[in-house]
């Protein structure tokens, strides 16, 4: 019986979006195909991982979490060192937890300094990350974002009812932008085309659908991030941006992982991480450097094409 | 995938001859494709095109039984390629290796580690499935005492792996009654074992190195009178292998090309047990029928049995919590009362933010059939009405010495008439649950 293969051909890849400077530049997305189906399109960036670090000691952290990273935690340039010289990070994401009102409420002058000092020590490229309350965000992003200026960072985020702010500092100091939206494929779209009207070239917005953990409703964001990628693939513009997931900051909040031992919360991150990369995840924040360490290796593994041209 | 009728008329003798009693073969045709007649009518059918017809009318992807009784599991029989589409249906086995090389205590041991494999969450029990014996010691005596011993430990199903003809026909036959999966070592011997399959009334995967190998293998054994078939792809890079997946799903839905229409089984081949976790979550997500793995310790089985609750959830049908009152932290009287839906995330998300808090709290969830708030809200199942029947039955005036409640930000439009039916005071909470810790610590 002679076989017939349906073989999937898109018409519209993902948007390729460059991070930092020079030969430490990462790039992510640039895919024509479901994940790691290599027959059928390419995937000309393996997707990567982020760790995550804190601008502040952590108050909330699980010990199986905080072990790895010993006391540089006390010292987020030496923790943003560790990550790259000992775990072997070629990006970091830097949240800037202290500027939250819960966290101390810190100002753009105490974080300037620290954002500054691990870039220049770290020496990868930096994904900045709000601390999550519009407002202090909105005051304290535009002076870090003008900190970094020219350095092509990745910030976030932008939502439906916050984006303005940020898209404008990003525009004006030469930034890529995370847009933000709550497991909705539509609002996803008009976020994207919000940022866009604002002269926001959309080849420089990485969307993110909403991360939620193994076990809290990953299958939705499953679902919405296969609708999202068809849906680009047969050419919706603004649908063709790479995915980042923060898999970390979800995880570790779950009881499975705080109350059971390193194994189980390492395990639950490799699960929730593997599943968004077989769904289309291009860029991983993670935390724990096991897990990290293992979905880098996983990676490696699934760009494997296994012979084939 | 159902024929149209105009695909039913190309293949009849378009004769107009009017014995099934209709004008003209298409009306037939049509009457066919609405399965308002049966095909039987026509007296000049021809072999090929009956064969045709029949078998579309099957499902595009074969259901396969391994095991019998409560342990049954059933795979196959899937209609879409994206959950989205409609749902997922029959969840994937999970199944471990017991290599027969094993020392007998070790076996034991394998037994015993895989039998607690079993965990409850969100009110569902999930566990192992099924265990596969492999005639590793290239014995058979060994072998078969194995299978015996499995089979008598447990009540999970059993797959059978070895490449000895001899020892495989005694094995299924030692087990006859538990209907095991017998999986032949290659394409060239897929006949011979079918034929052991066949005596003992078991399933049979059929292991091959490409998809054309596997179409012309489950033909051959489909003739040799195995319905029950299970592809089991041998490729070296777990990439290619879910590629593989893809295409014989894709053409069993899309094409209905019945010699790729069954499940599929997948082994693991990473020995670091992240990496095999890993890899054996991605056979779930992609269309495995069948995923077996060696390592077996709870942490990494608990994941992957989550994953796989969670894929296989219906898309269209909210996973509830139970609507009631739970107890955040170490409440007293004096604690908030907050009312959120009983949409699962909906009650996660609020949980864990109260939780993060460190304000004890009370969260009663109201029955709004598992939808989120706003949603809930536009279809009049989280009502004033509703917020206070749930307020009234569930207890929690015994419990606290106030009456404040806490209703989402989004619901603020109710405040009024909360407070008119229920007698309680209504405090608007934040839209978002990412404020709930800020709104908690200053609540009085």
């Amino acid at each position: 019986m002679p076989i017939e293969l349906v073989k999937e051909k898109y018409s519209t890849p993902i948007n390729t979006v460059e991070i930092g400077l020079g030969a430490q530049t990462v790039k992510i997305g640039g895919e024509s195909t479901l994940p790691f189906l290599f027959d059928e399109g390419s995937m000309p960036n393996a997707p990567i991982v982020a760790p995550e670090i804190l601008d502040c000691e952590p108050t909330e952290w699980s010990e199986s979490l905080k072990g790895p990273f010993g006391d540089s935690m006390k010292d987020p340039v030496r923790w943003a060192s560790k990550c790259v010289k000992d775990f072997n990070a070629k990006i970091l994401c830097v949240r800037l937890q202290s500027t939250h009102p819960d966290y101390g409420g810190k100002n753009a002058d105490h974080v300037i300094p620290i954002v500054n000092a691990i870039a220049k020590s770290a020496g990868v490229p930096l994904i900045i990350i709000g601390g999550g309350d519009d407002e202090r965000d909105n005051d304290v992003l535009p002076k870090v974002s003008q900190a970094l200026k020219g350095e092509n960072c990745l910030f976030g985020i932008a939502t439906q009812n916050n984006y303005k702010t940020l898209a404008a500092t990003c525009l004006a100091d030469g930034h890529s932008i995370i847009a933000e939206s709550p497991i909705d494929i539509n609002i996803a779209k008009q976020v994207n085309i919000l940022i866009s009207d604002m002269g926001f070239d959309p080849a420089r917005i990485v969307m993110h659908p909403t991360t939620t953990s193994l076990g809290y409703g990953m299958e939705y964001v499953y679902s919405i991030m296969e609708r999202g990628r068809l849906a680009a693939f047969i050419g919706d513009k603004m649908l063709a941006m790479p995915f980042v997931l923060f898999v970390g900051s979800e995880v570790w909040k779950t009881k499975e992982s705080k109350e059971s031992g390193a194994a189980q919360g390492i395990n639950w991150e490799v699960a929730t991480a593997v599943s968004m990369l077989q769904a289309g995840a291009d860029l991983l924040v993670m935390r724990h450097p096991d897990a990290a360490r293992t979905i880098t290796k996983y990676i490696e593994i699934a760009m494997d094409r296994g012979g084939n041209k | 995938m159902a024929l149209s009728g105009l695909d039913i008329y190309k293949l009849l003798p378009k004769t107009n001859c009017k014995d099934c009693g209709f004008a003209t073969c298409l009306a037939f045709a049509m009457a066919l494709a609405q399965k308002k007649v049966s095909l039987d009518k026509c007296p000049h059918i021809t072999a090929n095109a009956r064969e045709a017809l029949e078998s579309a009318a099957q499902p595009p992807i074969k259901l396969v039984t391994i095991g019998t009784g409560s342990h049954k599991i059933e795979i196959g029989n899937e209609t879409v390629m994206y959950r989205h589409e409609q749902k997922f249906y029959h969840p994937s086995a999970i199944g471990f290796l017991v290599e027969d090389a094993f020392s007998d205590a070790d076996i034991g041991k394998a037994i015993s580690d895989i039998k607690k494999l079993e965990f409850e969450r969100v009110g569902q029990v999930i566990s192992a499935n099924l265990i596969c014996i492999r005639n590793s010691s290239k014995n058979k005596e060994k072998f078969i005492s194995a299978v015996k011993k499995v089979a008598a430990s447990t009540d999970l199903c059993i797959a059978l792996d070895s490449s000895d003809p001899a020892a495989m026909a005694e094995a299924a036959k030692a087990v006859k009654g538990r209907r095991p999966l017998i999986i032949s070592p290659d394409a060239k011997s897929a006949p011979e074992f079918a034929k052991i399959a066949k005596e003992n009334n078991a399933p049979l995967a059929v292991t091959c190195t490409s998809l054309d190998e596997v179409a012309q293998m489950t033909d051959a054994v489909k003739k040799a009178g195995i319905e029950e078939v299970v592809i089991n792809l041998n490729e070296k890079s777990p990439s290619r292998k879910i590629q593989g997946f893809t295409y014989a799903r894709r053409a069993a839905l899309k094409k209905n090309f019945r010699a790729l229409g069954y499940p599929v089984l997948a082994f693991t081949q990473q020995a670091d047990p992240s990496l095999e976790l890993a890899e054996a979550i991605s056979y779930i997500l992609k269309y495995a029928g069948i995923v077996i793995m060696k390592g077996r310790d709870k942490d990494f089985v608990f994941p992957l049995l989550v994953a796989r609750q969670d894929v296989y959830q219906d898309p269209q049908k909210p996973v509830q919590v139970e609507p009631k009152i739970y107890e955040i932290g170490k409440v007293t009287k004096d604690s908030p009362v907050a009312v959120t839906t009983n949409f699962s995330i909906t009650y996660f998300t609020v949980a864990g933010e109260v939780e993060s808090s460190k304000v004890p709290t009370y969260v009663i969830c109201c029955d709004s059939e598992g939808m989120s708030v706003l949603t809930a809200w536009a279809a009049e199942k989280f009502t004033a009405e509703r917020i206070a029947d749930t307020l009234k039955k569930s207890g929690i005036e015994g419990l606290v010495s106030h009456k404040k409640v806490i209703i989402p930000g989004y619901v603020s439009v109710l405040s009024g008439k909360l407070e008119e039916v229920s007698g309680w005071k209504v405090n608007v909470g934040p839209r978002e649950a990412s404020g709930i810790p800020n709104y908690l610590r200053n609540w009085k």
